[in-house]
């Protein structure tokens, strides 16, 4: 069962040609790894698919994303499109708030006033990123105060809140110790029972230990997707046998 | 012909002597007048009337003044300006027609000399809509002076907040007004504080413009539709007719005072820098 | 974890997106509306300006109105000894400020030792905070009575009192921006002279102040600003005669001293001709911005 269905994505930004004809799909509650070298438009497809294109100036986009059927670029609503489909980003972003306003940022967003019903999402969500029981007491400290690794597992929780469908991650341990890298990985098992992951890594090794699928990039074009033990063991292209056995890249 | 040794001397000396100089001239002017000054301000003096006879001499008419024209000048100025920095950084496409047409307006405002304001607001203002001589009207005035220091500081502000914070917020499915104003105006919020603090010192200290507009009454205005007179535009009056001891104290003492506010409008700018810094780092 | 996060079905408050849109649309046009007024403003001001003072430019003429030497409303309206004064004010306090002001930007940023340039900068700060009334009070009790005394003159409100006061206001504008461009240069200017084994002097005059020149052009363009738009302190100095002075020790009248004079009982044709005298005060300043524009523009080149 596919959650997300991309045919024939071509995407420009002004003149260059930064994706071209992909089509891929997303199984449901799998981890989906996005590889390749800087700049091969791995980030740029994360980013079709909550529309976070949409506020780059100049970006062209032809072709169409299903999510559950339903084509993300006919449908108007983009707020409630970004509800169903969360967000981690490269670098932690917590907002200048504390612990507990952070995760319930998004709940508030949504017009949320019951503070019983926040108090409960905001637990639970904390509890799914694995974070409760490091900042249960101190909820209302500044979340500037946490590690980096906290700092990412909290956007995770703020992502989780919103009860999302989708969670995709952009390179989210890139700027993390192996410790914290550690951490996020094994949390990330834990979530793909209940969401579909999509990450943009750079670690192969990390592809390797937590995707199902892996999808390689190459210059803008979709070079080999399937079973991740597939591209790793037998990749079929020259381009992907160089890159996962670290030749280039 | 002087070698390359001695020619950094000279240069050394011209620099230790023009930093010097600096220092000199701002000591000189801020002990001349708080040394003449701070033992004539009084709490009588500060909370009197004022009579132009000369039997009472305090200040409180013209505090009051001053306070309602930066009340006013702010009330106007800040909402507009704040909101034209929103559109400018948040709304418009950077570097479109109407951003430019934008800055090269708000760019004019603030070159146009205070005197300038004074002379249009005392023709449009005064005469034109019928405001006479008052605080409404000096307030308009002053705004509009005040406007580009708003805005311009306001915008650094906002555009000093992370692009992340935006990117979180949207991804989150939250609206773009709802992201701007529980995420990206608090975080600008001691950017914009500081803005208001820099106006406030702008209002506090102009003359020409706030006389023209605002006249020079020496009673406290019971309404914005009346004429006041600000503590810069009460030391001017003094000064003018410097005859008396009593007469030179006043003038010293309303100097003193004024320069006890900037003193006092710069400190709060630092605390707010300070803290503001302590937490972003 | 799992089982309760599916039964757990958070109802979201149903908003139609369509009302959500609308007050996006609302917002969008008063933010758009706000950023209208600055441009209303800007041309009212200019319509006001250039109305009331044009009568007075076809009346008079416009070579009567700027090489005029006699300034008696309601006849004669020539303001070439306010154009002199105030040329004259501006030029003599660039002339001295700037200077002082550069070298304090390069002690401050360079030679000062830590602790006091900590302490000298935020003083330079509160100098700029300063009505201007407080430094033409000054002037008025220090630096008048002080002209008197060295050239035996019986008033010492002169050209020159002007400049020595418009020379200490402009300080903290050129200090403060100077400096901000001279610490905002790459370290590596300094080190690249100071490793080819120029003397700091050396480097400082000529690798930093050249690198910081747009700055630096900057801060004086603004401190220009500030001398020739300066009004109060002025009028409180300078004795505001409205007749062509014959040197620094007399008294005259600038631009924007015959404004703030004259304005408050001018009608009809002489308060046209203080219109006329605000349009030559904002010729200056668009020249000025020009020229600044001017000189960054060359360097880019």
């Amino acid at each position: 069962m596919n959650k997300l269905t991309i045919n024939n994505l071509d995407l420009f930004y002004g003149e260059n040609h930064a994706l071209k004809d992909i089509s891929l799909n997303i199984p449901n509650r799998k981890v989906t790894a996005l590889i390749g070298p800087s700049g091969c438009g791995k980030s740029t497809l994360l980013r079709t698919l909550n529309r976070m294109n949409d506020l780059v100036e100049n970006v062209k986009i032809t072709g169409d994303v299903h999510f559950d059927g339903e084509d993300i670029y006919q449908q108007s609503d983009v707020k409630a499109l970004r509800k169903r489909v969360g967000m981690v980003f490269q670098k932690a972003n917590p907002f200048p708030m504390s612990i507990f306003e952070n995760v319930a940022f998004g709940l508030k967003a949504q017009g949320v006033k019951s503070t019983e019903e926040i108090k409960a999402v905001v637990e639970e969500s904390l509890r799914s990123a694995a974070l409760w029981d490091e900042v249960k007491d101190r909820l209302d400290s500044d979340a500037f105060g946490l590690s980096g690794g906290q700092q990412q597992r909290l956007c995770i929780a703020r992502a989780i809140a919103m009860e999302p469908e989708v969670i995709l991650m952009d390179e989210p341990t890139s700027a993390l110790d192996p410790i914290a890298t550690h951490k996020i990985e094994e949390l990330m098992d834990e979530l793909r029972k209940k969401f579909t992951i999509v990450i943009v890594t750079h670690s192969m090794n990390q592809a390797k230990r937590i995707a199902d699928k892996t999808a390689f990039f190459w210059m803008g074009e979709l070079v080999e997707h399937g079973e991740t033990d597939q591209i790793f063991n037998n990749p079929i292209d020259t381009r992907t046998q160089g890159y996962v056995s670290g030749e280039f890249g | 012909m002087l070698n390359r040794t001695q020619q950094d001397k000279v240069l050394l000396g011209a620099i230790w002597a023009s930093a010097s100089i600096t220092i000199l001239f701002l000591l000189w002017v801020m002990w001349h007048i708080l040394s003449n000054g701070l033992s004539h301000v009084s709490w009588e003096f500060i909370t009197g009337a004022y009579t132009r006879i000369g039997e009472a001499s305090g200040i409180w008419a013209m505090i009051v003044s001053t306070v309602y024209m930066v009340g006013l000048s702010l009330s106007i100025a800040a909402p507009i300006g704040i909101m034209t920095a929103i559109y400018l950084t948040e709304y418009a496409k950077p570097g479109s027609k109407i951003v430019k047409v934008i800055r090269f307006c708000t760019e004019s405002l603030a070159g146009i000399p205070s005197i300038v304001y004074g002379l249009f607001g005392m023709t449009f203002f005064v005469t034109t809509l019928g405001l006479g001589f008052s605080i409404l009207a000096g307030s308009l005035t002053l705004s509009m002076l005040i406007l580009p220091v708003i805005i311009r500081t306001t915008e650094e502000a906002l555009m000093a907040v992370p692009i992340s914070y935006r990117e979180g917020g949207y991804a989150l499915g939250a609206t773009k007004i709802y992201t701007i104003w529980r995420l990206i105006l608090p975080s600008a919020m001691p950017g914009i504080i500081t803005s208001i603090i820099l106006s406030i010192g702008r209002v506090i200290g102009e003359s020409a413009p706030v006389f023209l507009t605002a006249g020079m009454v020496t009673q406290i205005p019971e309404s914005v539709l009346e004429s006041g007179r600000t503590l810069t535009v009460h030391l001017y009056k003094l000064t003018q007719e410097l005859f008396t001891q009593s007469e030179w104290d006043q003038a010293y003492a309303t100097a003193t005072i004024l320069i006890v506010l900037v003193l006092a409008l710069n400190l709060a700018t630092k605390i707010i820098t300070n803290r503001y810094n302590k937490v972003s780092h | 974890m799992d089982s309760a996060m599916t039964t757990n079905t958070l109802k979201l408050p149903e908003k139609a997106t369509k009302k959500r849109d609308w007050i996006e649309t609302v917002f969008h046009l008063l933010f758009l509306g706000c950023a209208m007024v600055g441009v209303l403003s800007v041309a009212t001001i200019a319509w006001f300006v250039f109305h009331e003072g044009l009568p007075a430019f076809q009346q008079a003429g416009i070579s009567e109105i700027i090489f005029g030497r006699e300034w008696l409303p309601p006849a004669l309206f020539g303001i070439a000894p306010m154009i002199v004064a105030s040329l004259i004010s501006t030029l003599g306090a660039v002339i001295i400020g700037v200077p002082i002001a550069i070298l304090t930007a390069v002690f401050l940023a360079e030679l000062a030792p830590k602790w006091l340039a900590n302490l000298v900068r935020p003083a330079v700060e509160l100098l700029a905070g300063i009505p201007s009334v407080v430094y033409g009070f000054f002037g008025l009790v220090i630096i008048v009575p002080m002209i008197e005394v060295l050239f035996h003159i019986p008033a010492g409100n002169t050209i020159l009192a002007g400049i020595i006061v418009l020379a200490i206001m402009i300080l903290p504008t050129v200090i403060t921006i100077s400096e901000t461009s001279l610490r905002a240069l790459p370290s590596t200017y300094k080190e690249a002279a100071l490793a080819l084994g120029a003397s700091h002097i050396y480097s400082i005059f000529r690798v930093l102040i050249p690198a910081a020149r747009s700055g630096i052009y900057t801060g004086i363009s603004l401190g220009v600003a500030r001398a020739i738009g300066e009004t109060m302190a002025i009028i409180m100095v300078m004795g505001n005669a409205p007749a062509m002075p014959g040197s620094l020790l007399e008294p005259a009248r600038t631009l924007t001293a015959n404004i703030a004079m004259e304005m408050s009982y001018a009608t009809g044709i002489h308060a046209s001709a203080l219109y006329s005298t605000g349009i030559v005060l904002l010729v200056f300043i668009v020249l000025l911005n020009a020229s600044l524009l001017y000189l960054n523009h060359k360097r880019s080149h």
